[in-house]
């Protein structure tokens, strides 16, 4: 009786910002302007600007996500063999620019990034090449491994440091080498960390509209951008949640997956 | 064991830290206008650096009234969040076709003068005429700025001259180029360049916009709105597309800056004070309105934001000779061919505006 009282809060929560909001997505993404039932909206993602602005999307997040991935796992091996006073100061220097918030550490890579802004003037002072990569889609990929990466490495080092050292010890005993200590016995155990690191990057790359934004200059339409200004400036809440409902089928592909990989519980856990 | 729990512990703060600045990404002002209704409150939406915020203080101090202020940064922003009824704003400040959208729909209400008087002292009657083009016989809106848009740009980066604004479609201008990033204004250029109405309805001219804005896309370093003026001040760009209003402070601040009206013709614009349907506060929007009509408050306001005030008594004490006779601020509208203000297009040109503008930026 208690444990059911004590996540009544947490019931009324998602029911009021989950369960609610998602029946409103659907009720908006299956009607018309005059409620009466459609597929239009769905169907709308066929057409050339909504399926390349999708596409582009999933393009960058991948991109995103594999260069987190890469920059990460290394990263999180060495934060889990460090003792606990070396690695409090590591992991505080990683948090301290989180502090901040999100909006603005774009927008400072906006200003670090310019044509005329801090990068390019150190490197025109060293007579270096120029930076030429603000309002691309280069910059975008870097605004997305910026912000996610700490997304990537937490749930990565949260696995490695559980990994019973007494099991690489018996590896090595047995009489393997590095190499074969990391592909047979640290990547699978670690397998969790690693796919439950790529939905927390994936999912907000894919579906992100401010770092394009701000990093593309207008540019570069996601499919995040597509559905934003169908609700703020065009006004068409109807395409603008038909378009959601068939990102959240991508969304959920991407959970289905890691549901069916993730065996331990290790995403849920964290 | 004790150096593992001290890690747990760590990466637990670290998802706290995370979950708190990721959460917090997004949304406008903490405070919303859904719970308004007390007396000595008032809600004001308005475009985003479109005031002094002094005279705000000056407006409470007097008034005891609360100001809570919200901004937007363009038209179409505004508009849903009105039109859906969710926020009850008592003044708005949207710009003439908008305000005809908004007459049209219903969401605003007929002003009582009696409590407005410095508005219609103050405020030049030509104004007030070409207002009546969007607002038939001077019902819902008080004209607060008005301006032209044309290109500024930068003379140490131009070497041709600025007269029309084929010079945007400049191969040689390649990525020095700053579009606006809000529908009308961009087809108003391609428009205009065309020798078209920025009003037309006709599918064969707005589908010879949008292939030139196509066509000019890969030119363009970014669609941006106010971000112009802060580009154009540090040389990012060579031209960029902006409101007459910026360029006053931008010369200000950049003195190679240049800002011309194209021979084409271009949109002279007006944004007025409203008052919507569902304001909860009339009687403290119409001294709101009322205040920022008065001459110095209004003299305040232009020295802040430097867009032209119809304000004709507060344009009298503009001590500056320049600034007071300045053809950028309040421009001999005679002068000029073609210039138009943008009207409503109903529900369905805005649909068709939309969909061109959306297919220019995917491509």
């Amino acid at each position: 009786m208690n444990r059911k009282l004590l996540s009544i809060p947490y019931l009324f929560w998602s029911a009021l910002f989950i369960v609610i909001p998602l029946c409103m997505v659907f009720y908006y993404g299956l009607t018309d302007k005059s409620g009466a039932f459609t597929m239009d909206n769905i169907m709308a993602i066929a057409t050339p600007e909504h399926s390349k602005a999708l596409w582009e999307a999933v393009k960058l997040s991948i991109i995103s996500t594999i260069i987190c991935l890469i920059l990460a796992y290394p990263l999180a091996m060495l934060l889990s063999n460090m003792n606990a006073r070396q690695d409090t100061f590591i992991v505080l220097i990683f948090v301290l620019p989180m502090w901040m918030n999100f909006l603005l550490r774009t927008i400072a890579w906006q200003s670090l990034l310019e044509k005329t802004g801090v990068i390019n003037g150190i490197l025109g002072f060293f007579n270096l090449p120029r930076l030429d990569i603000i309002n691309t889609p280069g910059a975008i990929v870097l605004g997305m491994v910026y912000n996610f990466l700490p997304f990537m490495i937490l749930p990565i080092y949260n696995v490695l440091v559980k990994i019973d050292r007494n099991v690489i010890n018996a590896a090595r005993d047995l009489g393997a080498n590095s190499l074969q200590t990391f592909t047979k016995i640290m990547l699978p155990l670690s397998l969790p960390g690693i796919i439950s690191g790529i939905t927390m990057v994936f999912v907000p790359a894919l579906t992100t509209f401010v770092i394009s934004r701000i990093l593309g200059g207008g540019k570069i339409l996601l499919i995040g951008n597509i559905i934003e200004e169908e609700f703020t400036k065009t006004g068409n809440w109807n395409l603008g949640s038909g378009l959601s409902i068939v990102l959240m089928l991508f969304i959920i592909l991407n959970m289905v997956i890691t549901a069916v990989t993730d065996k331990d519980g290790e995403v849920n856990a964290l | 064991m004790k150096n593992l729990s001290a890690k747990k512990m760590l990466a637990l703060a670290l998802c706290g830290a995370m979950a708190l600045t990721g959460l917090t990404g997004c949304g406008g002002s903490g405070e919303s206008a859904s719970d308004s209704g007390n007396k000595n409150q008032l809600y004001v939406y308005n475009w985003g650096e479109y005031i002094d915020p002094e005279t705000i203080d000056l407006f409470e101090e007097e008034t005891g009234i609360t100001v809570i202020y919200d901004e937007y940064d363009t038209n179409e922003t505004m508009y849903p969040k009105v039109a859906a009824g969710a926020y009850s704003y008592d003044v708005i400040c949207p710009s003439d076709y908008m305000v005809q959208k908004m007459i049209d729909n219903d969401l605003l209400q007929e002003l009582n003068w009696d409590n407005i008087p410095n508005a219609k002292a103050n405020i030049g009657q030509q104004y007030y005429d070409s207002a009546n083009e969007f607002d038939p016989g001077n019902k819902y809106c008080v004209p607060y700025c008005w301006g032209t848009v044309g290109i500024l740009y930068n003379k140490t980066m131009v070497d041709d001259p600025v007269t029309s604004w084929s010079i945007l479609w400049n191969e040689k201008y390649t990525d020095n180029i700053l579009m606006q990033d809000s529908v009308r204004d961009a087809f108003m250029v391609a428009l205009k360049m065309n020798g078209y109405s920025m009003n037309t309805m006709d599918t064969a001219e707005i589908e010879k916009a949008a292939a030139d804005l196509t066509a000019q896309r890969p030119m363009v370093q970014a669609y941006v709105i106010d971000e112009v003026r802060d580009k154009m001040i540090a040389g990012e760009a060579a031209l960029g597309v902006i409101y007459s209003g910026e360029a006053i402070y931008t010369q200000r601040e950049n003195p190679d800056l240049e800002y011309v009206i194209p021979e084409e013709g271009s949109n002279v614009w007006i944004d007025g004070w409203v008052i919507p349907k569902n304001a909860q506060n009339v009687e403290n929007a119409e001294k709101f309105i009322n205040f920022m009509c008065r001459p110095e408050i209004a003299l305040m306001n232009f020295d802040f934001i430097t867009y032209s005030t119809p304000n004709d008594a507060a344009r009298e004490l503009i001590e500056d000779e320049a600034i007071k006779n300045s053809e950028i601020a309040f421009p001999d509208l005679t002068q000029y061919n073609n210039l138009e203000t943008f009207h409503y297009l109903g529900e369905e040109g805005d649909e068709m505006y939309n969909e061109y503008w959306k297919q220019v930026r995917s491509q």
